[in-house]
């Protein structure tokens, strides 16, 4: 699979734009929205307006009030570039994804038996209209085939570059608009509306443009908002107390206090952390229907995963070479060899890998071989001839014994039920109708999968392996790839049942499928992923779309659902534990004027009230600057266990949220002061 | 010290000792099983339902739990304001007291109501007997009976039901919690502690005031009255509101070094079988443990600081000739020194009781700021009895948000997910604190009227308006007694910040209860951020701390924190 190439956090062609649409989102309707950043915009204005009516009346302390009337601009700034900045990189995946968005001629039919096309545009499409599709034509819409068979080019939408192949009736009888056909025809009954196809979705998705705010966004926006109260009140009764207490503190330096202590750390960043969760999605090539789906894939408990394709490459491969008395394993691996050379299914294929391995060298094998013997229905065998006369079968072991015209040998038998419980199939291989050997075919586990599921487990995420395998088959490959649990023999009934009594233990559950039995599975998951190859009915279901069709995917999903909270949560915690060091600053600063021996409280020795509370300021806005790249590409995250994650992140973004500022405030304080602009 | 240090610990055992299994006894009352008591008071009790035509089955939406409440609380203000303006008219007033003038009336009705018994007048110059017994005691069993059932009806909705339906979105029946409470928890505790304290020495009676003539030849009036029966329940409901004036200073309410101690042991003991109870009722005394170790870790932090400044003694007088070695004795009565004035200040302030037996005015600057951030938090650590609990609650949902989006999953307590709602009502309760004690105290430390109040210049002046407001709005109760109180200006807006301590709280958190029975149960994993450890502890210890410092630090700067670099630099006001 091609990934998408990533587009890099400087690349100019992002932050050029974001730049100018982070003055334009400055408008205070735009900001209304995000109660922290508006009231430090309302904050700026304020000190700006202060300011001037100081340069007017020649008040003192003028140049502090300019510089941080300035800096809390730029702390407004930074929050809607933080913003733009994500929205950027969004349009940036977009316009890639919009360039084979464009309008294209349809072929519209009249009827399915209809002989005649009418050419129209493809915006002009409707439900339910039918279209001819031809090679080389673009798809002009999402719909589903009702007649044909064509190989598609895909890789508009999945990166994918190898043609799929498409056709009506069964599963894979969805196409989807902007691909392009590479072969034969289609028809194709239109099921989007103009405007709404999945390319058009995903593009409105990665630009922002549809985002909804995600369950928890909103719980922690309240949350937020309320800090802000919080501190609105702090800082509006301050001047009273210190009025009280005998003092005269210039507004501008309570102003400083409130914009240093709301939240807008992660209240700047909250929403480039949303669009860029999604846009790691997009990054994926996972379709999202909502940012709720997201989320949710955080929370899951369960993880059902069909053994094909997911756990297992889905072929049954050869494993070993099991030869019986009379033969030696290296006899067995050539004679199996020259039985498999014709066979060009991937079992033969597999066979000639492992015997060319086992004997560790290339067998001449064209002038020994005299006719291949292909595989066929009745006789349920292949094989081959040699010249010098010898007859090589392969086949099933009640197959193999009636063309040996024998019964099986206790020896055979054990070798056989062996290999079945195992959960493999077992292939006998005979010469001259007598059995030499077997060969052990099985299901084999993806590599690194089992790692896969360790780590979900330490997630608190149990896997379950749904097969239509028998159960003995499906245990022995549960235990190999290290599944929790597996459901053998399902049917869509079974999975459907399977999901209900998760739930009703209180768990989440997430699936993948693609069938159109799928579908009511899809629908009851919490988490239904749909395979864009599958019908159209599993993609109305599930709440999020692979384009690349894989199943692992499922546990990507899960991944990028939490390291969006993590984002979001690490970053409120950080913004809080910034007010400890900011307080230590500012409120020394302000109340020298009332009790000179609160000066104690200045545990900095920073130089004097001014470059104090200046430096705060200029900190709590560079600090959003810098958490940009951290929103964007969101905080590191290790599969761990709640409780140890929690610990590691509290030590980084509590404890360093305690310390980081303490470190950077002095250090601008030693250098304003230095330069001496206060 | 190494005494007091014994007594700390003495004090902490036996808290334990008797909090655990009258959390459990507790946890069986209101679950409606049966209890040794039952076959006493059970009828008494189906009397009260018949007379009330109550049906105790019937489970109450939150919404009609708080309808209850609220009305039952109404009316409970309202004859208690009647009878504290008519006390010259009714029975029972041998000294011939007038009645209250309406603000003062209307403070002692809210006081009382709320749980606060915040004294603006002195019990024993200013009340008649009826007032005292048929007004102020009975609000002092139906106000705690009214925190605990609140609190039993939020724990409900957190431990919720593990069938899911309508019925399961019910918080209990108010009517049937307040009578069990009153009847099988308050009763029984106070009769019990009543006559332990009669035995110690304090008086139970309705006598006239007894003339007595000093060993100098002064004339000394010597009050009398129903004093063990109200002492039990103030200290037992963590009312606070003493008998006589000086509370449990005097030796009338405090004889002895035993009543002393089984006094504060008194002030902790229902607060802190709350989270024992809580355990019971969810099912995972783990959890309730991991609370009770979060309350006692802010506790003995700010034992410590209180003890600490007040073993220290007063900077100033170091140059003077007095003797500190026993710390600043200011306010204090020597019968009980530093260690137990410490105690007791701390038990009373993290408890929203606030009786006192020392004056917290007299403190040093230090020995007041952790008494005073303790009521600041809002009354979470152990609290007043039910209110503390549920107000822990919030922060709980709080920590819960928090921890979750840090690990990655959405936030959820005991298998129930906290969500927007949940957060939206938390912060209406957080927003209680910052309101009555900064707002109301601001508009204290600017209106003219309001200033005449303060006793004191600099920044102990301001000490002593924070503290009241502190105290009202935390339902405390206790006083910088400096602090001149029963004018109109005050009587009112310390009423306001009581009613809004109170019920600010209350319905905000029966509606996360309410929301909370109505979701689906989850089930853990490793996935799950685990509340019973002490990571869970020492982040919501974290949590209070840094949102009552965050909030209340500038004030306490200036108030506090000044005087207490003044004091050190030997500066005064």
């Amino acid at each position: 699979m091609r990934k998408k190439p990533d587009i890099s956090l400087f690349d100019t062609k992002v932050m050029g734009p974001a730049l100018r649409v982070a003055l334009v989102k400055l408008d205070p309707r735009h900001l209304m929205k995000n109660p922290v950043i508006f009231v430090t915009e309302v904050a700026a204005a304020l000190s700006t307006f202060l300011f001037l009516r100081g340069l007017l009346t020649g008040a003192g302390e003028v140049a502090v009030m300019g510089q941080i009337a300035a800096w809390l601009w730029f702390t407004v700034y930074f929050a809607t570039f933080a913003e733009a900045m994500a929205e950027g990189r969004g349009k940036a995946r977009a316009d890639t994804l919009r360039t084979t968005q464009t309008e294209t001629p349809a072929k519209l039919l009249v009827s399915l038996d209809a002989a005649e096309t009418r050419t129209v545009s493809s915006q002009t499409l409707k439900p339910g209209d039918l279209v001819l599709v031809e090679v080389g034509d673009i798809v002009p819409a999402d719909g589903e085939i009702v007649e044909g068979i064509a190989s598609v080019d895909e890789s508009a939408i999945t990166g994918e570059s190898a043609p799929v192949i498409r056709e009506a009736g069964g599963d894979r009888s969805a196409v989807t608009g902007g691909t392009r056909l590479v072969s034969d025809w289609l028809k194709v009954k239109v099921t989007s509306k103009p405007g709404e196809t999945f390319l058009d979705r995903m593009i409105a998705l990665v630009e922002g443009a549809e985002r909804q705010k995600t369950p928890n966004e909103v719980a922690l926006g309240i949350l937020l908002a309320g800090m802000t109260i919080i501190f609105l009140i702090v800082t509006a009764t301050l001047e009273p107390f210190l009025l009280y207490s005998g003092a005269i503190v210039p507004v501008a330096f309570l102003i400083a206090l409130l914009v240093t202590l709301i939240p807008t750390t992660i209240g700047g960043l909250l929403s480039a952390i949303g669009i860029a969760g999604m846009d790691r999605l997009v990054k994926a090539n996972v379709i999202a229907k909502s940012g709720r789906a997201v989320e949710a894939a955080g929370d899951v408990d369960t993880l059902l995963l069909d053994k094909t394709g997911t756990i297992t490459f889905g072929n049954r491969m050869a494993d070993d070479f099991l030869p019986l008395s009379g033969t030696d394993e290296r006899h067995l691996a050539e004679l199996v060899h020259l039985a498999s050379v014709a066979d060009e299914t991937p079992e033969g294929k597999s066979i000639v890998d492992l015997a060319r391995k086992r004997l560790g060298r290339e067998i001449d094998h064209d002038d020994r071989i005299a006719a291949a013997i292909p595989f066929t229905a009745q006789t349920r065998i292949s094989g081959a001839d040699l010249k010098d006369g010898r007859e090589l079968r392969k086949g099933a072991s009640d197959a193999i014994l009636a063309w040996c015209d024998r019964t099986a040998t206790p020896e055979l038998s054990r070798l056989i039920e062996r290999i079945a419980r195992s959960g493999g199939t077992p292939l006998v291989v005979a010469a001259d109708r007598k059995p030499i050997g077997v060969v052990h075919l099985k299901d084999v586990v993806k590599p690194g999968i089992r790692e896969r599921f360790v780590e979900l487990r330490r997630m608190g995420v149990r896997t379950v392996m749904v097969t239509g395998d028998n159960p003995l088959t499906a245990a022995a490959i549960a235990a190999e790839a290290g599944v929790d649990d597996f459901l053998a023999e399902a049917t869509p009934e079974k999975k459907l049942e399977l999901i209900r009594a998760e739930q009703a233990g209180g768990k989440l559950v997430a699936m993948c499928g693609d069938g159109s039995n799928d579908a009511p599975a899809l629908a009851q998951a919490d988490v239904g992923v749909a395979m864009n190859s599958g019908t159209s009915a599993a993609k109305e279901a599930g709440n999020l779309i692979d384009l690349d069709s894989d199943p692992t995917k499922l546990i990507e999903i899960v991944l990028v659902g939490k390291q969006l909270l993590i984002s979001r949560g690490s970053l409120t915690t950080f913004s809080i534990a910034n007010d400890v060091a900011k307080y230590f600053a500012i409120l020394p600063a302000i109340f020298v004027a009332a009790y000179p021996g609160l000066a104690v409280l200045n545990v900095m020795r920073l130089e004097s009230p001014a470059s104090a509370i200046l430096s705060a300021v200029i900190f709590n806005a560079l600090v959003i600057v810098a958490l940009i790249p951290l929103a964007l590409k969101g905080v590191r995250y290790a599969p761990a266990t709640a409780a140890s994650l929690l610990r590691r992140n509290l030590l980084v973004y509590g404890l360093g949220g305690l310390i980081v500022p303490f470190l950077g405030i002095k250090a601008i304080d030693l250098l304003i002061t230095s330069i001496a602009i206060v | 010290m190494s005494s007091d240090i014994l007594l700390f610990i003495v004090y902490g055992v036996v808290v334990v000792a008797l909090a655990w299994p009258l959390g459990l006894c507790m946890a069986r009352l209101f679950e409606g099983g049966r209890t040794i008591l039952t076959p006493v008071l059970g009828p008494v009790e189906r009397l009260v339902y018949r007379a009330g035509g109550i049906d105790p089955q019937a489970s109450q939406h939150w919404t009609r739990y708080a309808a209850a409440a609220l009305a039952f609380n109404a009316v409970g203000w309202l004859i208690l304001y009647a009878v504290l303006r008519l006390q010259g008219f009714l029975p029972l007033n041998p000294e011939g007291f007038a009645g209250l003038s309406p603000d003062l009336a209307f403070n002692t009705a809210v006081s009382f109501v709320t749980n606060t018994n915040w004294q603006a007048y002195g019990g024993e110059t200013t009340l008649s007997y009826l007032s005292q017994m048929a007004g102020l005691t009975v609000q002092n069993f139906v106000s705690a009976a009214t925190g605990i059932a609140v609190g039993v009806a939020v724990i409900r909705g957190f431990a919720g039901s593990d069938t899911a339906g309508p019925e399961a979105r019910g918080l209990g029946n108010f009517w049937v919690d307040l009578t069990r409470a009153t009847l099988y928890l308050l009763l029984p505790l106070s009769v019990l502690f009543a006559l332990f304290l009669v035995w110690q020495g304090v008086p139970q009676n309705l006598s006239s005031y007894v003339e007595a003539t000093t060993l100098e030849g002064a004339r000394q009036t010597i009050p009398q009255g129903p004093a063990a029966a109200q002492i039990a329940i103030k200290q037992l409901g963590t009312n606070g509101g003493g008998f006589f004036n000086a509370n449990s200073a005097v030796p009338y309410e405090n004889p002895t070094p035993l009543s002393n101690f089984a006094e504060m042991v008194a002030i902790l003991l229902v607060p802190a079988a709350f989270t024992f109870m809580f355990g019971r009722l969810v099912r995972d005394m783990r959890q309730g443990v991991a609370i009770f170790a979060a309350m006692g870790i802010l506790f003995l932090a700010a034992l410590a600081l209180t003890y600490g400044a007040e073993s220290e003694g007063n900077a100033l007088f170091a140059n003077l000739p007095i003797d500190q070695a026993s710390g600043n004795m200011e306010g204090k009565e020597v019968r009980f020194g530093v260690g137990e004035s410490a105690l007791w200040a701390t038990a009373t302030t993290a408890a929203s009781n606030g009786s006192v037996n020392s004056m917290h005015d007299s403190f040093t600057p230090l020995g007041a700021f952790a008494p005073m951030l303790l009521i600041q938090t809002g009354e979470v650590v152990f609290g007043g009895v039910g209110s503390g609990f549920y107000g822990m609650l919030a922060f709980v949902v709080l920590t819960v948000f928090l921890a979750g989006l840090m690990v990655g999953r959405t936030p959820e307590y005991l298998g129930r997910k906290i969500e927007a709602k949940e957060v939206k009502l938390a912060v209406i309760a957080f927003l209680v604190m910052p309101f009555g004690v900064l707002v109301f105290g601001a508009a204290a430390a600017t209106i003219p009227m309001a200033l005449a109040s303060v006793q004191d210049r600099g920044p102990h002046g301001l000490s002593e308006i924070l503290y009241a407001y502190s105290s009202a709005t935390g339902n405390n109760g206790s006083a910088f007694a400096g602090f001149g109180a029963a004018t109109p200006f005050h009587d009112t807006l310390l009423g306001i910040a009581m009613l809004l301590g109170r019920y600010a709280f209350i319905v905000p958190m029966l509606a996360i209860a309410g929301s909370l029975a109505a979701k689906k149960k989850l089930a853990a994993s490793a996935g799950t951020f685990p509340t019973d450890g002490p990571l869970f502890v020492t982040l919501l210890v974290a949590v209070v701390l840094i949102l009552g410092g965050l909030t209340f630090f500038p004030a306490l700067a200036l108030g506090p924190i000044a005087e207490h670099t003044a004091m050190l630099a030997g500066e005064t006001f």
